[in-house]
C-alpha cells in the first residue's frame, strides 16, 4: 500500500459538483485529484477532491468564488 | 434519399458525433460510479456537456442542466414536478402531444388547462394569454415553434407576460434548441426542455431540462445516484435530483461533439442556411395550382419547416409518392399536433411536412419543389 500522508479533502453532494471542482482546479492550475470518498469521511459512495494540505487556502477561495456545491471539508490521513 | 424530415430527427450528424460515441462506447465507465479513469472519463464528458448546454441556452449554472432521454421525458418531469391538481395552466394550440398529454393527465387529476387559440392559418392570438389568466393560474407551458408549421412563438414576450403575472414559464424547445436563440435567464424562462437529436444534431436518447436557480421540482423517478447512498430520499441537489439511474453517457458524448460543431459553426449561420432553403422551397410551391401551404411566412423568424397539401389528397399518399418515386423523405399525417391540425382544418387529411437541416442543399430543395410541382400537376390532371 502507498505511504499515508495528510490530505485536504473536499466532498460534494453531487457528482456534477465533483466534476465542477475538477474543472475549476484544472483551469486554475491547482493541485489534487478526484478519488472515491474514504470511509473515514463518510460511508456510502461518491467522489471527493483530495489535495495537499498546503493548498487549503487557495482551494477554499476557489470554492467560494465559483460557488461550488461543497458538502464538507476535511483534513485526514490517506 | 433526399432527407427532409429533420423536424422528426436530423439524420445527418457532424462526423465528430459518431466518432465521439464510438470512443465513448469503447472507453467509458459509469459516471459517478467509482473513481477510476473509465468512470471519470464519462463524468468529465457529461459535465462538459452540461456546461455547453448551459452556455447555449442561457442557463446560469451547469449543474442546473439535468439530462433525460428526450424532450417528452423532460416535459413530463417539469409538468408533473411543478404543477398539481389545484393549479390552472395556460398552453397553446400549437403544442405537440409531449406537452398536451402531460397537461391532459394533469387536467384529469383536477387541474384546469386552457389553450391560447390558433386561427385557421395557424397564427397564435397573443391576447389569449391575458384573456385566459385567472387568479389561480400557475404556469404557461408552450412550444418555441410549431413542429407542424414551423411558426415560432415570441418567447421573450411570453416570458415577460409570465414574469408580470408571477407565472412559471415552461418552454418546449424541441424544434428550436440549436437553431433559434434561447436565453433562459434573459427571456424569463423557468424551464427549457430540449431534445438532443433534432437541431442539436446529437444522438437519439439524449435531452434534458435547463432550470433557473431556486426552482423546486419534485423528482419523477428516484433511485441510484452514486451519491448520498444511505439517504432514503432522492438527493435534493440538481442535477442528481432529477437523474436517478445511469445516464446515457455514450449518447451525451455524441451530443457534446455536436455542441462543439454548433459552437464552431454558429447557430445564426445554421438558421440562416436552413431558413433560406425553406423559404426558397416555399416560394417555389406556394402558387402551384392545388397546393395549400400552412403557416405564416411573413414572420421574420421561424423554424425551417414547410407543410403543405395537394388538393384533397391523403397526405400519407403524397408522402409515399415522394419517397418511392422521388426519393424524398417527408412526414405526413398528424405530427402529434392534434389541436393545430383541427385549427387548420386538416384533421382528416393530415399534411406533408418538409423540414431542413444544415446539411441540406439548394439542389435537394429544388428537387423537392420539382417533385411537388409534378405531383400537383398530376393531381389536377386526375
Amino acid at each position: 500500500m502507498k505511504q499515508r500522508t495528510e490530505k485536504y479533502v473536499v466532498t460534494f453532494r453531487t457528482t456534477a459538483g465533483a466534476m465542477a471542482m475538477e474543472a475549476a482546479c484544472s483551469a486554475a492550475g491547482l493541485p489534487g485529484r478526484l478519488i472515491p470518498v474514504p470511509r473515514s469521511v463518510t460511508a456510502g459512495c461518491g467522489l471527493c477532491w483530495a489535495a495537499p494540505p498546503e493548498s487549503r487556502e487557495v482551494l477554499e477561495e476557489l470554492v467560494i468564488k465559483k460557488r461550488l456545491d461543497v458538502d464538507g471539508i476535511y483534513a485526514i490521513i490517506l | 434519399m433526399i432527407y427532409l424530415d429533420n423536424a422528426a430527427t436530423t439524420r445527418t450528424k457532424p462526423p465528430a458525433v459518431a466518432q465521439a460515441v464510438l470512443e465513448a462506447l469503447s472507453s467509458y465507465g459509469n459516471c459517478g460510479r467509482g473513481g477510476h479513469q473509465g468512470a471519470l472519463s464519462a463524468a468529465r464528458a457529461i459535465y462538459e456537456t452540461r456546461e455547453k448546454i448551459a452556455a447555449l441556452l442561457g442557463c446560469p449554472r451547469a449543474d442546473h442542466v439535468c439530462f433525460t432521454q428526450n424532450s417528452t421525458q423532460a416535459l413530463n418531469i417539469a409538468v408533473c414536478g411543478l404543477l398539481g391538481p389545484v393549479d390552472h395552466v395556460i398552453s397553446t394550440d400549437l403544442e405537440h402531444n409531449s406537452v398536451l398529454r402531460p397537461l391532459y393527465r394533469l387536467r384529469d387529476a383536477g387541474a384546469a388547462v386552457d389553450f391560447v387559440p390558433a386561427d385557421s392559418r395557424g397564427r397564435l392570438d397573443y391576447c389569449g394569454f391575458e384573456r385566459l389568466l385567472r387568479p389561480e393560474t400557475k404556469a404557461i407551458v408552450c412550444t418555441h415553434a410549431s413542429n407542424l408549421t414551423g411558426d415560432a412563438v415570441d418567447i421573450a414576450r411570453v416570458g415577460r407576460f409570465a414574469r408580470e403575472h408571477g407565472l412559471l414559464f415552461i418552454l418546449d424547445a424541441s424544434q428550436t434548441a440549436g437553431v433559434l436563440p434561447i436565453d433562459l435567464a434573459a427571456m424569463g424562462i423557468d424551464v427549457v426542455c430540449f431534445t438532443g437529436h433534432k437541431s442539436l444534431m446529437g444522438p437519439q436518447g439524449t435531452g434534458g431540462l435547463c432550470l433557473r436557480e431556486g426552482l423546486e421540482i419534485r423528482p419523477f423517478t428516484v433511485g441510484g445516484t452514486g451519491v448520498q447512498s444511505y439517504s432514503e430520499a432522492q438527493p435534493g441537489e440538481y442535477p442528481t435530483r432529477l437523474e436517478a439511474g445511469t445516464l446515457n453517457g455514450h449518447g451525451l458524448a455524441g451530443l457534446s461533439a455536436a455542441l462543439d460543431f454548433l459552437s464552431e459553426t454558429g447557430i445564426a449561420r445554421i438558421h440562416a442556411h436552413e431558413d433560406a432553403l425553406a423559404r426558397r422551397f416555399y416560394k417555389a410551391v406556394r402558387d402551384l395550382p392545388g397546393v395549400t401551404v400552412y403557416g405564416d411566412f411573413s414572420a421574420p423568424v421561424r423554424a425551417p419547416v414547410v407543410t403543405l397539401n395537394i388538393g384533397d389528397l391523403d397526405s400519407a399518399e403524397i408522402s409515399d409518392e415522394l419517397a418511392e418515386r422521388f426519393g424524398i423523405a417527408t412526414r405526413p399525417g398528424a405530427h402529434c399536433a392534434p389541436r393545430l391540425h383541427r385549427a387548420l382544418g386538416t384533421e382528416e387529411q393530415g399534411a406533408v411536412r418538409f423540414s431542413w437541416s444544415y446539411f441540406n442543399t439548394e439542389e435537394e430543395t429544388a428537387a423537392a419543389a420539382e417533385a411537388v410541382r409534378v405531383l400537383a400537376r398530376e393531381a389536377l390532371e386526375g
